[in-house]
């Protein structure tokens, strides 16, 4: 355990062997100064071809993916990857495309943007689109870029100074408003687990530029006041900003515009099913109603007359976010799952992902406490506190490893002692999801029985890609080694 | 309703789920949602399509696309053509690293907390700096949040920006500079394509968080970065470098950078009509506390074994919440294990030879084109595999003519407003062999 591709390979060995050079050779020093060449190589690894491969594959295996089983990661939508995109992606017509070859070369990548910029407008209810955000937080900065453009268009920019923020946010949203300057003004939950109305009303005033919510929120419950809450941000002049991490919940069947929403996001790595790579690409596109159209970043992909081309001209445009158009590569993959599911699809997208979450909840609620006993959306929490003096959340999460499954989120969101929440999606079956229940149950058997055995979690069980027992956080980060 | 073959549910499963939950309809799950709101609702109009059907329809749309397999490129600004091994591919396609998300369980994610360890000390190695994160989104946003970074260690708000930064880097800090409340000044270049040090001055200097230097440069000059840091002091530098250029570049660690980024479709990415790219960025162990992004580091585990976990969480938004360094969380992983992969198989000498290549290749090219009547270089500096041609033809015309002969001719530089007259920006990888330059030639000959 812990090698690296560093401890292997020999002095001299290389994986790929590069054509000789087919022109007359020339001193390196008549081409660049010497003092501006390397004197030292970097100290790279030094092996053969099969070795990068043995080693990555071996990597590979102490890995746990969406592959491998159910990956509950509450707020994350770890759905099945259908490799039918990976494939598409690679069409040489998209990989080996380039940014700058032009718009008349260029005729499919941009009729596939603004397709999918058509498609995901009409399942957020929203009028306008930016395809560019390179992952939800990139969607959430842009969307706060919008909303101080719009109040430095009505000259409010100086009195607008405070996002509203309910607590259950996720922790992107208050960074993402940080970052341009905005004062995060947290709103308590009530005893429901949605916004606290009451405490939202206390804050209103012309000073709210907006509000950012997250809708079904990260307990997994539906904001039934959602048109209250518009309403009353809309009252004050303040803009609504729509987290849509969540959107797994309600696609198909319910849109954000039509809550009166006027910014929202999308995780294209989420609900439309792109793989999540170990941390990425994702991709956040951001939609907008009719008056932020300006604002949008550019270009933007316009048609006329079944020609498509990349548009620069919006003066009021907040600029660029990327160095180019985005994650295209991701978007290539949300467009071939759009049209494979079409909206009968989407629709059976979010009715499953609530019924297996609901599932899990009704099973799962006789044994943990669930704090807010009610439906659930696509994902809910339970808390272990009052189960065990000497355990923790954590011990239950490294004790599920030794069951063969990923665990839930766990200490998060933050409003919730000792908290997991469990997202399942639809992409999980009936056998599967009782194969967890019964590894949770029975593990919440083992804390009153032996606790000692959820202390050592988990136990190093390879052939589930645990490859290492419970690994030492708290030295990491007293002792930073962060490289080789 | 259709079957749909990412959702295992039957019906009868969903009605042994739903006895469970003690529902009768399905309908009922969703009774939190406004009837207003439901009543409103407007599907999309597409009817599900099999995966033949997509595969097909979709086929069809990259075959409207240009691609480097079909014409020959000397295209790059930014995004270059290189060799992408053919294991690379297949590697990051393995179910386990493909399909995982941030390692949030470290025992279930070795694989990626160890290819991200590789990948912080390959790049500590190419830049010559002590720490570097897991990824950023591409090199304009790493370029930008360096300029956050800068601000936040050293509270000031001013930066010096080379007007021979890669224009699309530079609409992105125009952005987030906006949004953060930061100035940009901008620093001319002389006739070398290098920046002006003697625009460098004291006055200048004042109040200053940070210079920016990118090197090469948009025009593919080599900036001489010796000097550069005593001149600015406290305020940051913060180099922009192509990695494969480091390859046989003296790397800006040397130079005193306080933060080095860059973009890291050279190593190994496939261009992908310009996304998704791979952030770098590197940074002083000192200021490790005030760097944004993702890193793994190394630990043991109960059995005192190495392993490795997510390091300095405590800098990250989904803890410090609005005073995190920064509100990156999901990144570009996936293509950081292709440059993770790319560098392992090049190896410490293979990235050199690979980099003399790019390099001998782009002087042939260039004295060719140079010694054409009515073609001139436009810059006196050093170069590395990317250079700008001074044309009597507009360029538009130039690449047109290309363009018909299956050549992908270069970028015009006419709309950037960067320089008078004409000028084509041409790029030379080790892809390019001396037949294709030769024709390359001969076409512009007679355009």
């Amino acid at each position: 355990m812990g090698t690296t591709i560093f401890d292997i390979g020999e002095e001299n060995r290389s994986g790929l062997r590069l054509p000789a050079l087919d022109l007359p050779e020339r001193n390196l020093t008549e081409l660049i100064p010497a003092e501006l060449i390397r004197r030292e190589d970097p100290k790279l690894p030094q092996v053969s071809q099969v070795e990068v491969v043995r080693h990555y594959t071996k990597l590979s295996r102490m890995n746990y993916g969406v592959d491998s089983g159910i990956y509950p990661l509450g707020s994350c939508t770890m759905k099945y990857n259908p490799r039918i995109n990976e494939d598409l992606a690679r069409l040489p017509g998209f990989a080996y495309a380039h940014p700058l070859q032009g718009d008349e070369l260029s005729q499919g990548a941009l009729r596939l943007m603004y397709e999918l910029g058509e498609y995901l407008c009409v399942i957020g209810g929203m009028d306008a689109i930016t395809l560019q955000p390179a992952a939800g937080a990139h969607g959430e900065l842009t969307g706060m870029l919008l909303i101080k453009k719009h109040f430095e268009r009505t000259k409010e920019l100086h009195k607008r100074t405070k996002i509203l923020l309910p607590d259950s946010a996720h922790g992107t949203n208050p960074a993402s408003a940080a970052i341009v300057g905005f004062e995060v003004v947290p709103i308590p939950s009530d005893s429901r687990g949605l916004v606290d109305l009451d405490a939202l009303k206390a804050h209103l005033d012309e000073s709210v530029a907006g509000i950012m919510l997250t809708n079904p929120n990260t307990l997994g419950l539906f904001e039934t006041e959602i048109l209250e809450i518009t309403r009353l941000i809309h009252d004050v002049g303040g803009l609504v900003y729509y987290d849509g991490a969540n959107l797994n919940a309600i696609v198909g069947r319910a849109r954000p515009g039509d809550m009166g929403v006027d910014i929202v996001h999308y995780n294209l790595h989420k609900t439309f099913s792109t793989p999540h790579g170990g941390g990425g690409p994702g991709s956040g596109p951001v939609a907008v109603i009719k008056k932020l159209e300006p604002y949008l970043p550019v270009p933007r992909v316009v048609k006329h007359k079944d020609r498509y081309s990349l548009d620069y001209e919006h003066p009021h445009s907040i600029g660029k976010i990327h160095s180019f158009y985005g994650n295209f590569g991701v978007l290539v993959r949300a467009y071939a799952y759009i049209r494979m599911m079409g909206d009968e699809g989407l629709k059976a997208v979010s009715t499953n992902a609530v019924l297996n979450a609901n599932y899990l909840r009704a099973r799962l609620s006789k044994v943990y406490k669930a704090p807010y006993d009610r439906l659930c959306m696509h994902e809910f929490v339970l808390t272990t506190k009052g189960m065990s003096e000497e355990l923790r959340t954590l011990d239950v999460a490294k004790r599920l490893i030794d069951y063969g499954v990923h665990p839930s989120s766990i200490y998060f969101p933050l409003i919730v002692p000792e908290v997991m929440m469990i997202e399942p999606t639809e992409t999980v079956s009936k056998e599967e999801l009782d194969y967890f229940a019964d590894a949770l149950i029975k593990v919440a058997q083992e804390m009153q029985e032996n606790p000692q055995i959820l202390k050592e979690a988990p136990h190093a069980v390879p052939v589930y890609g645990a490859s290492v027992r419970r690994l030492d956080e708290v030295r990491a980060a007293k002792e930073p080694i962060l490289r080789g | 309703m259709a079957a749909f073959e990412f959702i295992p549910n039957t019906p009868e499963d969903q009605r042994k789920m739903l006895a469970e939950i003690g529902l009768s309809d399905i309908e009922e799950l969703f009774a939190d949602i406004p009837a207003e709101v439901l009543k409103k609702f407007k599907p999309v109009g597409l009817d599900p399509l099999s995966e033949l059907e997509v595969s097909q329809l979709v086929s069809q749309m990259a075959a409207e696309n240009a691609h480097t397999g079909q014409y020959v490129s000397f295209l790059g600004a930014g995004i270059y053509d290189h060799y992408i091994p053919a294991i690379i591919p297949h590697l990051i396609s393995r179910g386990e690293f493909l399909t995982c998300y941030t390692p949030y369980q470290a025992e279930l994610s070795q694989g990626t907390l160890t290819w991200m360890f590789e990948f912080q000390t390959m790049i500590c190695e190419l830049t010559a700096m002590e720490v570097a994160n897991s990824s950023m989104y591409d090199g304009g946003s790493a370029l930008a949040e360096a300029m956050l970074m800068a601000k936040n260690v050293t509270g000031k708000t001013k930066f010096l920006v080379p007007k021979n930064l890669n224009p699309h880097y530079r609409q992105c800090l125009e952005t987030y500079a906006w949004g953060a409340g930061l100035e940009l000044i901008h620093v001319p270049f002389t006739e070398t394509g290098q920046i002006d040090r003697a625009a460098l001055q004291p006055n200048e200097l004042d109040g200053l968080a940070g210079l920016i230097v990118q090197t090469p440069n948009f025009f593919g000059i080599i900036e001489d970065l010796a000097g550069l840091k005593d001149l600015i002091k406290d305020a940051f530098l913060i180099v922009s470098a192509n990695p494969i250029a480091l390859g046989i570049l003296a790397p800006p660690g040397l130079f005193g950078a306080d933060i080095v980024v860059g973009e890291g479709q050279p190593l190994g990415i496939p261009q992908s009509f310009g996304g998704p790219l791979l952030g770098i960025f590197a940074t002083r162990m000192n200021y490790v506390r005030r760097m944004p992004g993702r890193m793994a580091g190394r630990t043991v585990d109960a059995d005192g074994r190495v392993g490795y976990v997510m390091a300095l969480q405590t800098r990250e938004q989904h803890i410090r919440r609005e005073k995190a360094t920064s509100n990156i969380c999901t990144n570009q992983a996936l293509m950081a294990l292709c440059a993770t992969i790319y560098m392992a198989t090049l190896g410490r000498r293979g990235l050199r030879k690979l980099a003399e290549l790019n390099l001998q290749k782009a002087h042939y090219l260039a004295e060719k084109i140079s010694a054409l009547p009515g073609f001139a270089l436009r810059f006196s500096g050093p170069f590395f595999n990317e250079f700008v041609v001074r044309t009597r033809k507009k360029p538009s015309r130039l690449l047109k003519v290309l363009r018909d002969e299956g050549f992908l001719g270069g970028l015009d530089l006419t709309p950037y407003g960067l320089l008078d007259g004409n000028n084509l920006l041409v790029a030379v990888t080790e892809k390019r062999t001396r037949d294709e330059m030769d024709r390359f030639v001969k076409i512009l000959k007679g355009a």
